[in-house]
């Protein structure tokens, strides 16, 4: 047999291309294309009493200037608010322009077409906009003290209220022995790729056809939004997903008024054109994440149990919400990680505030979740005096209970149900793999050089591969090579290096004959988008669900030609063969030749499959129930989610004086199923870490009370540098098979960022001793808090 | 459109990986710009336009500079070197683009060329780094895939195929 390939750490195909300089990024097409600049409001509330653009006639190399007046039909109406929810009463998405008001600083006022990027920004200064600034909402504070309204016919500020519950958790809490109540607060940061938004659009008027490159996380959902605001039929619009330089959420979104906008442009002007954003842009006119306010109720034994859970939360949705409540309520479910309160209960407000939109970032809502629940454990576990990993085991679900109902709704609509786990087994794994059980001598050891250290722990479940379904289609060529497609797009996680993995084991082909494409409507134009840690889950099947149809088609023919059975057939390395009979065989390619009966041959291989060189004349070339080509396409779609589980421990040390952090020791067990390309899935964790400490020591989005974002670069944003992240990271595995798909696949993308501020805020409150209960902390806040703490005893 | 006064545009000659390029160019021009938009090289990337990401550093004359914090008018006269630049001319890789493809050193490979050309630089200097200093040679550069750790790796690596490379 060929060496099975899922599984291995195979280096990846894309790095050629990255290393050289080849690859293809979003400002790398459309040489010849137009450039687009966006006016943006400098007020964060105000509203619009008049725009003069006539000035923008004097500038050089200008094609167009537009305002909201400008646009007509679909485009003169608000965005799509993506995802519905019945909780989501008020709703409200922004117009590609503004119309009358903006609500943060960053939308989008005017946009003008120049012929390069300079004269463009040269023309928005000679724009004039007269602004009546509106008292701005900042902050969840004032948004749910609600003096001033984002919307005018949203009281409140309240876009939605959720709630959910299993059990009676006023009655669990009434009843429980001890009981605690908890204040936790998350910052906002952001996904903050290295490379921005940018979209480059072309109209074809001889075809009639929109091609639109965008570095986006969906070209589907883009291609649809397209279709839909321009008046175009689907199929007369392509979208193509070049490389994508990183995208952690934020590139879901779509489509943002520039996707649009420019699209429109190329269709007025009837020349290609461009729009990239650059660093500030990325910062106040993307989109952010995290900002939440929770307060908690739990009602616990002697044991550490949980008996009732009632969590309250606050949601800082930002000016609108295009993405409805993903995130809110992937905290309110998440947030349970691998235990099972008696009862829970929880509440979520997602509130207007006049900053940037809110759309998921890498975790999404659980790092918030994943906060508040470890946070709570080992508030309990300090109550009762008690080991922090015996609450957590006490509470766990065990492995005999899976698959195990929740009792709630996830964020697809589906049952909260886990499919799989073993989380004892990963709480063994992490105690061991950072020395739980030793920390107390290493503490005393360091405390004798007064050095002060402390432990941290925290456990999540991570919902992954969610629906509704991806595709995949495997063409084999007459040279034997093996072209794949999926729809879902690609931003660095290697999908054409673990999704060839698979084809080369389901198909038994060699590794380097496959070549996969993505995020191409020109390819799939079945798919849904990458995001919640779905390809390999949701992709990942399909592509071997379609190979193994390939290689179903390809025995049948070979079976044929061979005059063998198929159960006596094999693929081994592209060449069909009869098991244990040397010589009988055929390659991949000659049978792709023999699979589309032809009329006319156009090379020597063609020739033999011309009518005269083959078929029975006796029965019609291609039979009635089969189609020509060596083809296999299929779609993956399952009923609910996997459920992926992990725990970090990290050691971190206080300066006594200074209050600086530092990480000694970052340890990871991780269990996102089988392991598609383990290079590839350690390099996740890691890249996720680094996000984890970025949130919990360094980034947050530093807004003042007038709106402005304060830190928006990366000289004032704290995006961790190598000197910021662990110097190693310790990672184990626990595989255990969801027996929700053919691989046993989990999803890994996001995990690593999930419990970084939950196990820091632990390891930091270990080592001062002072209950630690907002993210992120730097060194000034922790000096505060020690100040804080010797005001009080004294 | 109106009266619009055209851009004065400088004749200048910048030379890029060995060869010489002939370009009219603004004064306000970036580097980054002209490289990427005027030459066609796009594998140098522009991350951030205010010289924190560094994405865009390239080679001038064997020092790393940001691209996008130079101006193409005052790129006359120095010897450029992008990543487009970095593999042998028949297309074998160096030593450090060979080690960011075996140690797993890039995930998107957006900031891999600001790397790669910084690192090169790095290993001029220091052919032999140990592990803080491969630390050190990289920490002015941002990737938010890697979580860095690789990178490290592909320092230490690159360091020994270099020795290899040298000691044939």
């Amino acid at each position: 047999m060929t060496t099975r390939m899922v599984g291995a750490p195979v280096p990846r195909v894309e790095d050629e291309r990255f290393v050289t300089g080849r690859g293809r990024y979003l400002d790398d097409v459309g040489r010849d294309a137009l450039h687009a600049a966006v006016l943006r409001s400098p007020h964060a509330h105000a509203r619009i009493r008049s725009i003069d653009v006539d000035a923008v006639l004097d500038c050089d190399g200008v094609h167009a200037v537009w305002t909201y007046d400008d646009l007509d039909g679909p485009m003169a109406e608000p965005l799509p608010l993506l995802i519905p929810h019945p909780d989501l009463t008020h709703g409200r998405t922004q117009h590609p322009l503004a119309r009358d008001q903006v609500n943060y600083v960053g939308e989008a006022v005017a946009l003008v077409v120049a012929d390069d990027r300079y004269l463009a920004e040269d023309a928005l200064a000679s724009i004039v906009v007269d602004y009546e600034p509106l008292p701005p909402v900042v902050g969840v504070a004032a948004a749910r003290a609600a003096e001033h309204l984002v919307h005018d016919d949203v009281p409140g500020n309240l876009a939605a209220r959720g709630e959910q519950s299993n059990g009676d958790v006023a009655a669990a809490l009434e009843s429980a022995p001890h009981r605690l109540s908890l204040d936790l607060e998350i910052e906002r940061s952001a996904s903050m790729p290295l490379e921005g938004r940018g979209v480059v659009a072309r109209f074809d008027p001889d075809n009639g056809r929109l091609q639109v490159w965008s570095s986006t996380q969906t070209s589907t959902g883009l291609r649809a939004a397209l279709a839909a605001k321009l008046g175009l039929d689907l199929l007369a619009v392509d979208v193509i997903t070049p490389d994508v330089g990183g995208g952690f959420g934020v590139k879901i979104n779509h489509p943002w008024p520039e996707e649009v906008l420019v699209a429109l442009a190329a269709m007025r002007l009837g020349r290609p054109v461009k729009f990239v954003e650059d660093r500030r842009e990325h910062f106040i006119a993307s989109a952010h994440e995290r900002g939440q306010l929770h307060h908690v109720e739990v009602g616990f034994d002697d044991d550490g149990r949980v008996l009732g859970l009632d969590v309250r939360f606050w949601h800082d949705n930002g000016a609108y919400t295009p993405y409805g409540l993903i995130v809110p309520i992937i905290t309110s479910t998440q947030l349970l990680g691998p235990y099972k309160p008696g009862a829970y209960h929880v509440v979520f407000d997602s509130l207007y505030t006049n900053t940037v939109i809110v759309t998921p970032y890498r975790g999404a809502g659980r790092p918030q979740g994943c906060f508040v629940m470890e946070r709570t454990m080992d508030a309990i576990a300090a109550a009762l005096g008690k080991d922090r990993t015996e609450v957590r085991a006490v509470n766990l679900i065990q492995p005999d209970e899976f698959p195990f109902d929740h009792g709630l709704v996830f964020q697809d609509g589906r049952e909260l149900e886990y499919d799989s786990g073993d989380y004892p087994a990963l709480l063994a794994k992490i105690k061991e793999l950072v020395g739980w059980d030793e920390f107390e001598t290493f503490r005393a050891e360091m405390a004798a050089e007064g050095r002060r250290v402390g432990l941290g722990l925290a456990c999540y479940v991570e919902g992954t591969g969610v629906g509704p379904y991806e595709g995949a289609h495997v063409h084999v060529e007459t040279s034997g090579k093996v072209k794949v497609a999926t729809g879902l797009t690609t931003q660095g996680q290697g999908h054409q290096t673990a999704f060839a993995q698979i084809v080369a084991d389901a198909l038994g082909v060699p590794f380097e004959d496959v070549e996969v494409t993505t995020g191409d409507t020109r390819r799939m134009a079945y798919a849904v988008g990458t995001f919640a840690s779905r390809a390999a889950v949701m992709s990942g099947s399909a592509i071997h669900l379609a190979a193994l149809r390939a290689r179903e088609k390809a025995l049948r023919i070979a079976a044929d030609a061979l005059e063998a059975s198929v159960d006596d057939l094999e693929i081994v390395d592209g060449v069909v063969q009869v098991r244990g009979t040397p010589g009988a065989s055929i390659d991949l390619g000659t049978v792709a030749v023999l699979s589309n009966p032809l009329r006319y041959a156009f090379d020597e291989a063609s020739k033999a499959a011309t009518q005269f060189s083959v078929g029975d004349p006796g029965k019609p070339p291609v039979a009635e129930d089969d189609e020509p080509g060596l083809e296999g396409k299929d779609f993956y779609s399952p009923q609910r989610s996997t459920f992926a589980a992990g725990m970090h421990a990290v050691i971190v040390e206080t300066d006594p004086d200074t209050a600086e952090i530092s990480i000694l020791k970052y340890a990871v067990v991780h269990d996102c199923g089988r392991l598609v390309n383990p290079l590839i899935v350690e390099g996740q964790i890691h890249g996720g870490v680094a996000q984890g400490v970025g949130g919990a020591l360094y980034e947050r989005m530093a807004y003042d009370d007038a709106g402005q974002l304060l830190n928006a670069s990366f000289m004032d944003f704290l995006m961790p540098f190598v000197t910021e992240v662990p110097g190693s990271i310790d990672i184990d595995h626990l595989e255990t098979l969801s027996p929700l798909n053919p691989l046993g696949i989990k999803g890994a993308g996001e995990a690593g960022v999930i419990p970084g501020s939950a196990a820091i805020a632990a390891a930091i409150e270990d080592a001062e001793g002072i209950p630690i209960t907002a993210m992120p902390i730097s060194p000034s806040q922790l000096f505060e808090l020690r100040a804080a703490r010797l005001e009080e005893e004294r | 459109m109106g009266e619009a006064t055209p851009e004065i545009r400088h004749e200048i000659r910048l030379r890029v990986n060995g060869v010489e390029h002939e370009l009219a160019v603004p004064a306000r021009r970036l580097l980054s710009d002209a490289l990427r938009h005027d030459l066609g090289l796009t594998g140098t990337h522009v991350g951030c336009e205010h010289g924190v990401c560094g994405s865009c550093t390239v080679l001038a004359d064997g020092r790393p500079v940001r691209s996008c914090l130079m101006l193409a008018v005052s790129a006359v006269g120095l010897e450029l070197t992008t990543v487009e630049g970095l593999a042998a001319p028949d297309g074998t890789l160096s030593p450090v683009q060979q080690a960011f493809r075996e140690c797993h050193g890039l995930q998107c490979g957006f900031c891999t060329p600001g790397f790669l050309t910084t690192i090169t630089a790095g290993l001029e200097a220091n052919p032999t780094p140990s592990e803080d200093e491969a630390r050190d040679m990289v920490a002015g550069n941002l990737c938010r895939c890697t979580g860095y750790q690789n990178i490290v790796a592909s320092v230490l690596r690159a360091a020994e195929l270099g020795a290899e490379e040298a000691g044939r």
